[in-house]
């Protein structure tokens, strides 16, 4: 990746700019706000294996779905309860678990913290195994960890089974929309400073030479097996912050339909940056934005129909828009500084 | 007599029932350029390949600057110093040829935490330099994946002279490439073998760049190797001519 031009700089200042104020002209669509950060930071995450290096995995979502559980287990533990007593009152008087706002706010913080450093342990494992396969087989195998997953979360009771996980309420004097619009934003701000600068590394082009040809990678001395379980490590790091602060936006964790929902988000996080252009910095960024307006117009005005829009939507895209938004302008752009262009025969 | 870079000692290799290579033995000296001829199907790439760690030998022993080759793997390998091209070309296509070259750079101790820099100025600037001596510097922005089949030959050559190889393994550097340009290319083989310090054992079909280029030949037929010898006598030895025009 070239150095960053002034205007992508430009263009990230005036998106934070816009982010940081979005809250105060949206007050009443905080939650969706905090759903578009938690869209950003998973389509994010799922990009670096699924775009800048050609692993389409479906397993992100396991990350996703154990930040939710580790966040919500966190500020439980933090608040002096057990576990265990605390989801088997579920139903009951879940409102007499109650914790201060200081305790709140820094055991919702440790939470993430510890989601991310427990699920980067957790992908370099799965990796240094899942990333020996390749192309369908790759994609085939991550398919099976998120549904393993939510069925076996389904049998820990002490998780709340089945049914599922409620996030300790959050105290008076606590805006939880608020807060969680802006953690996001925070982290979302050093995953893109932090993509921005491993791209211009030479580990980010060992990424982009994985993905367009590995054999060769390998025949150059490329360590390309280290390479790609430390870049999923680190996109399980960031997805199992989006799925923390998914979880506790919701308040609700249910194993199969929220936690490691293959269906829904699982599927999502790659249909984000393929709409705005996978491979690219902004593409999942602005699949994220296109992906949070389209599914908030069919949620509104199609309800009934919404899953049905949807698919649709996903259909087109993959057929019509392989490239994404960003790919299009890419080629336009490749087109008129005559990049694209077969070369003179040799 | 000059010391040997590559020992390989009656290697073979089958795939099912077809021996691909079988029981090859054959030394190449540090500093040469060799020659690997043989009919199609004769075992050239898949001995390329057994050297460079894709098929794993069934018997044997590949010996690079002294160390056992056969339990390492490709990448290993390659950080030893010890490169292959490919028959067909194997370039980043979604990249420029800049950024091809700067990947490129050699990895020899394979610890990831050398990979958290940018490319220094100096890689740049070699990038740079070799691009311009395979006669690419023109094209150093276009995507490599756009460039004609002998260009992306031409930037695979480049690519692994800049990764610094002690022993580079070709294989048909010429194919594709315009014929009125080949002779630059030999030309830059023989440079890449003086100026650069590189040993080059080089498969070609094209005869009369092997009997410009190469010092020695060996001849495969049938996954055996059937004649060794300087290109005068390769020429003109029976079973070679045998091995080509088939005899009954």
């Amino acid at each position: 990746m070239a150095k960053t031009s002034p205007m992508q700089w430009i263009a990230a200042l005036a998106f934070l700019a816009v982010a940081i104020a979005a809250p105060f002209f949206m007050p009443n669509n905080m939650s969706q706000l905090v759903d578009l950060m938690v869209f950003i930071l998973i389509a994010l995450s799922w990009d670096m294996l699924g775009g800048q290096m050609g692993y389409n995995s479906f397993g992100n979502i396991l990350f996703f779905g154990i930040g939710m559980y580790l966040v919500a287990s966190t500020q439980v533990w933090m608040g002096g309860y057990e576990l265990a007593e605390y989801n088997s009152a579920k139903g009951g008087n879940l409102e007499s678990f109650t914790v201060t706002a200081p305790i709140f706010v820094q055991s919702l913080i440790i939470g993430l913290l510890a989601a991310a450093i427990l699920n980067f342990v957790i992908g370099l494992i799965v990796g240094s195994q899942l990333l020996q396969t390749r192309g369908h087989y790759f994609a085939v195998g991550t398919l099976g960890l998120g549904v393993a997953a939510g069925e076996f979360a389904g049998t820990m009771d002490f998780l709340g089974g089945g049914s599922g996980m409620n996030f300790i309420q959050p105290p008076d004097g606590v805006n939880l929309t608020q807060l969680l619009y802006f953690l996001g934003l925070g982290v979302v701000a050093i995953f893109f400073v932090f993509l921005t600068w491993l791209h211009r590394t030479r580990f980010g082009f060992v990424m982009n030479a994985i993905r367009d040809n590995e054999d060769k990678a390998e025949a150059m001395g490329l360590p390309t097996g280290r390479v790609k379980t430390f870049a999923w490590a680190i996109a399980a790091a960031f997805a199992a912050i989006a799925g923390g602060l998914y979880g506790a936006g919701k308040n609700f964790i249910d194993p199969t339909e929220v936690a490691f929902s293959l269906p829904t988000v699982g599927v999502w996080m790659l249909l984000m940056p393929l709409m705005g252009g996978k491979g690219t910095l902004w593409g999942p960024i602005l699949g994220a934005v296109m992906f949070q307006l389209f599914k908030e117009f069919f949620w509104t005005y199609l309800f009934g129909w919404q899953r049905v829009a949807l698919g649709l939507l996903i259909v087109i895209i993959v057929v019509f828009f392989p490239n994404g938004l960003m790919g299009g302008l890419k080629a336009i752009s490749s087109r008129l500084s005559g990049k694209s262009g077969k070369g003179e025969a040799a | 007599m000059s010391e040997t870079i590559l020992e390989i000692r009656g290697v073979s290799k089958h795939f099912g029932g077809i021996y691909a290579n079988q029981d090859i033995s054959l030394d190449i000296p540090k500093g040469a350029i060799i020659g690997l001829i043989g009919p199609n199907g004769s075992g050239k790439s898949t001995l390329f390949g057994s050297i460079t760690g894709y098929h794993p030998i069934d018997e044997g022993s590949i010996k690079y600057e002294g160390q056992e080759l056969k339990r390492l793997r490709t990448a290993e390998i390659a950080r030893l110093g010890l490169i292959r091209t490919f028959q067909q070309t194997h370039v980043y296509d979604e990249m420029d040829c800049v950024r091809n070259m700067l990947i490129s750079r050699p990895m020899r101790g394979g610890d990831i935490r050398t990979l958290l820099h940018e490319p220094s100025a100096e890689d740049r600037d070699r990038a740079e330099d070799l691009l311009e001596f395979v006669g690419l510097a023109s094209k150093r922005h276009l995507l490599a994946g756009s460039l004609s089949f002998g260009q992306q030959k031409l930037l695979e050559f480049a690519m692994a002279l800049m990764n610094e190889p002690d022993l580079l393994l070709l294989d048909e550097p010429t194919a594709g490439i315009n014929p009125t340009l080949i002779n630059g290319l030999i030309d830059r083989l023989r440079q890449a073998n003086e100026r650069f310090g590189v040993t080059l054992f080089v498969i070609e079909h094209n005869m009369r760049v092997m009997m410009n280029l190469a010092q020695e030949i060996h001849v495969l037929a049938g996954g055996k190797l059937i004649a060794s010898g300087k290109p005068k006598d390769i020429q003109n030895d029976p079973r070679v001519i045998e091995a080509y025009l088939g005899g009954s």
